[in-house]
């Protein structure tokens, strides 16, 4: 009502600017100018045979005992987003272990990112629960179902909310395998987490704290960037016989879509995915600053005339390596120096702020391992080392421009 | 007149609540018939052993045999012997970290396990030894764990507070997270439809603990077949109770989880206070049940704690000769006829005959392998590539 208000009274102050505006049948640009985002992303396997075709898929079919297949006629893709690929995952992992429980505030419910919605109708309440409020309580009765056999499958609502867990995570389900001789594990414990910004969090609801768990040998930490990503390497965590702490962007819960696999599948776990090749620089990151890091390299390659002056000529037919790390632990070092090693650069975006964070430990073996290789230092390109504020969490998170400021710095170095 | 009765109200409750204080004194139980004791007899246990808390109290009539009398015995004076052990290997260096005994608290792990059924289970917090042994282990691999051997029950791996059996989750070093787990570990036991309960251990220090309440709450939520258990001896490392805890009334700390106040120096008493609560958990699935069993430790927190800066030597003193469980049996045992002392001291001979062995066999184990610092970390055949070990270029690959 008020808008329309205004655009009266507008048309009748500037009636020359809104009869063009009218007189051409084309839309306006977006407001994010014409660059690739999430919703247009060639990362994202939008095809069925495309989807069919995600590298390092498994088929996790009943009949295991039988050669392994890698055929993709006769399977079925449905399109899916990031919340949709996860509760399938979690559907499938009901479904096929009666062990499996399904636990954390509000998921009966459906959870506050409808990862879990009518899990709790499907497989009744005695399996898909609601908690109370009590993560730490949450992360221990996790922990004691696991060491009974069972696969508990909890979630913790935000990732923010981990820490009072954190004791229970490190000190209990990273080591109780080492600290019992291997007599007890809890290998069916899998925390799923939401994670990184969503562009309004504020302090408590936008961190990325995946880099506080890379030391405690025993857990795993694994982020997935897409809805196949999602489902893959869920039931790969949830089947993997150690406990894995499982983050799931939450911006890209509604964003990122494709077409998902509706069988049984799992990817790997502590592998990286080189998403685009390339020589002349490597760029490493995983959960949604992989978006970015396309827009900035999409920047790079064909910058808009504003940008032009700040873009060399020379560096736009540039090939960098893109890859998605995934598994932030064990980390896939690896593929990593491999790749760094031919490239000879390497730039590593994440949200989490720069000290002591992910990519500190990363720069800190890359330097060791390919040390008389590197023509640049190792660049980082994270969060700042302050909270993550409420009114500029966009200034906060590494967005394409600093990427594409990054990426040039260390090509001309 | 109004106001008189309003004033006096306050001080009626605590007052009525803790009416006659409970008896911790090791041996005022009667010898209820004389009937000989081939046959089992029964036995009337102190009237102020227990003290409820929104439930009834169990029967003060227990019925018992003379084997397990001698038997229980034979235990409590075992595991003493064996945190003895610990205590001087300890002491000769040969024992490294962290290490905390329980002589005084034999009655509690004792008579928890003669009241609980072989695939119930038990998890504790780091004073764990007696449990270890009773609940499956053996004393080699106690003292093997303690030693760093590798016929340690956790190969060495673990130490002192990491000692596990298949019904036993384990000491656990960070105070209070063992209860938590020990819910959960009961919600599988029913998810799964195992007739049995939980017994969660943790002490007065670690009842503060915040993730404690945590558990209470989705135990009685979900009516949950756990039993909590706090070990109140009195002293939260070198903090008495009531310096620590506005309500030193353990048994009460539930909200609406009933509880159970019992003289945990009488090892009669535990084992009926167990076998009620387990009734109450498992028979009757009345849900979570919260024990206290008022306790003490003759010795400090851990090692490095000589337990006479915040207490009396006195006060130790006092309770060693008074209210010890050992010898508080010793004399039910004896003035019942059930054994002469001759033939208790044959047992207490046993004892360390049992413990000297096992120690021996241990020191003749050999440490862990080099090889051993990586496995464990991860599930075989799932680790990451590399594991950095101590030095800059001790790099294990997997």
């Amino acid at each position: 009502m008020h808008t329309t208000k205004f655009t009266v009274r507008a048309a009748k102050r500037f009636p020359s600017a809104i009869c063009r505006w009218n007189s051409t049948a084309v839309e306006p640009p977006p407001a994010g100018g014409h660059l690739p985002s999430i919703a247009t992303s060639q990362v994202l396997r939008t095809t069925r045979d495309a989807a069919l075709r995600t590298p390092g898929l498994s088929w996790a079919d009943e009949d295991s005992s039988g050669p392994s297949r890698n055929i993709v006629g006769g399977r079925e893709t449905r399109k899916m987003n990031t919340y949709q690929a996860v509760r399938d995952a979690m559907s499938i992992a009901l479904m096929k272990d009666d062990n499996a429980v399904v636990f954390g505030e509000d998921v009966a419910f459906g959870g506050v990112f409808r990862c879990t919605m009518g899990l709790a109708e499907e497989f009744g309440k005695e399996r898909v629960f609601n908690t109370p409020l009590t993560e730490q309580g949450i992360a221990g009765f996790g922990i004691g179902m696991a060491l009974m056999g069972h696969t508990a499958i909890a979630e913790i609502q935000f990732a923010d909310y981990i820490y009072p867990a954190f004791d229970q995570l490190v000190n209990e389900a990273a080591k109780i395998r080492y600290r019992s001789g291997g007599q007890y594990n809890v290998g069916g414990l899998t925390i799923r987490t939401p994670t990184m910004s969503v562009g309004h969090g504020g302090l408590y609801h936008s961190q990325s704290p995946e880099g506080f768990f890379m030391g405690a040998s025993g857990l795993k930490v694994v982020i997935p960037r897409s809805p196949i990503q999602a489902k893959g390497l869920l039931l790969g965590s949830i089947r993997d016989p150690n406990p894995v702490i499982f983050m799931e962007p939450k911006i890209l819960y509604r964003s990122a879509v494709e077409q998902v696999p509706i069988d049984d599948y799992e990817l790997p776990l502590g592998k990286a995915e080189t998403l685009i090749p390339g020589n002349d620089l490597t760029l490493l990151t995983w959960g949604t600053p992989v978006y970015h890091c396309e827009t900035a390299l999409h920047m790079l390659s064909s910058p808009s005339p504003s940008m032009e002056p700040l873009v060399p000529t020379s560096l736009r037919s540039a090939k960098v390596e893109l890859i998605d790390l995934r598994s932030i632990l064990p980390w896939d070092v690896e593929t990593i120096v491999e790749s760094v090693n031919r490239t000879g650069r390497l730039v590593i975006v994440h949200e989490a702020g720069m000290t002591a964070g992910v990519g500190a430990e990363i720069s800190a073996e890359v330097q060791k391992r390919c040390f008389l290789k590197l023509n640049a230092p190792v660049k980082r390109v994270t969060g700042w080392d302050t909270p993550v504020a409420l009114q500029y969490e966009k200034f906060h998170i590494p967005d394409a421009i600093r990427v594409l400021d990054a990426l040039v710095e260390t090509l001309t170095y | 007149m109004a106001s008189l009765v309003r004033a006096r109200l306050p001080r009626k409750f605590p007052r009525a609540l803790g009416l006659r204080a409970i008896q911790t004194s090791a041996d005022t139980t009667q010898l209820a018939d004389g009937a000989d004791h081939s046959k089992p007899f029964t036995v009337k246990l102190h009237e102020d052993s227990f003290r409820s808390y929104l439930c009834e109290k169990p029967d003060l009539d227990v019925e018992v045999t003379k084997d397990q009398l001698l038997l229980m015995y034979r235990q409590m004076q075992t595991m003493r012997r064996m945190e003895m052990a610990a205590d001087a290997l300890y002491k000769a260096k040969l024992i490294r970290g962290f290490c905390h005994l329980a002589i005084g608290q034999e009655a509690v792990s004792v008579g928890l396990e003669h009241g609980i059924a072989t695939d119930d289970r038990v998890i504790t917090a780091y004073r764990c030894h007696p449990f270890a042994v009773l609940r499956g282990g053996t004393i080699t691999g106690v003292m093997g764990e303690l030693l760093g051997r590798q016929n340690g029950m956790s190969s060495g791996k673990g130490g002192s507070m990491h000692i596990f059996t298949p019904s036993f989750f384990g000491g656990n070093g960070i105070v209070g997270a063992q209860v938590p787990i020990g819910a959960g570990v009961s919600f599988a036991q029913k998810y799964m439809g195992e007739n049995n309960a939980t017994f969660a251990l943790y002490g007065d220090g670690a009842s503060n603990q915040g993730q404690v309440f945590e558990a209470f709450n989705m135990a009685k939520l979900w009516n949950l077949p756990t039993i909590f258990i706090c070990e109140n001896n009195k002293y939260g490392m070198g903090t008495s109770a009531e310096r620590s805890s506005s309500n030193t009334e353990y048994f009460t700390r539930g909200d609406k989880i009933p509880g159970l106040q019992v003289n945990g120096m009488d090892i009669i008493a535990t084992k009926q206070a167990v076998k009620f609560a387990r009734k109450w958990a498992v028979e009757d699935q009345r849900g979570p049940l919260l024990l206290e069993f008022v306790t003490y430790r003759y010795g400090g927190h851990s090692m490095s704690d000589p337990g006479t800066t915040y207490r009396t030597r006195e006060e130790v003193q006092r309770m060693r000769s008074t209210q010890d469980p050992i010898r508080g049996l010793q004399k039910y045992i004896e003035e019942w006829g059930l054994a002469t002392e001759q033939e208790l001291k044959q047992l207490d001979k046993n004892a360390k005959a049992e413990v000297d062995a096992a120690v021996e066999e241990a020191k003749a184990s050999p440490e862990p392998r080099i090889e051993d610092l990586w496995t464990d970390i991860y599930f075989k055949g799932s680790e990451p590539p590399t594991m950095r070990g101590r030095e800059r270029e001790e790099v294990h690959r997997y």
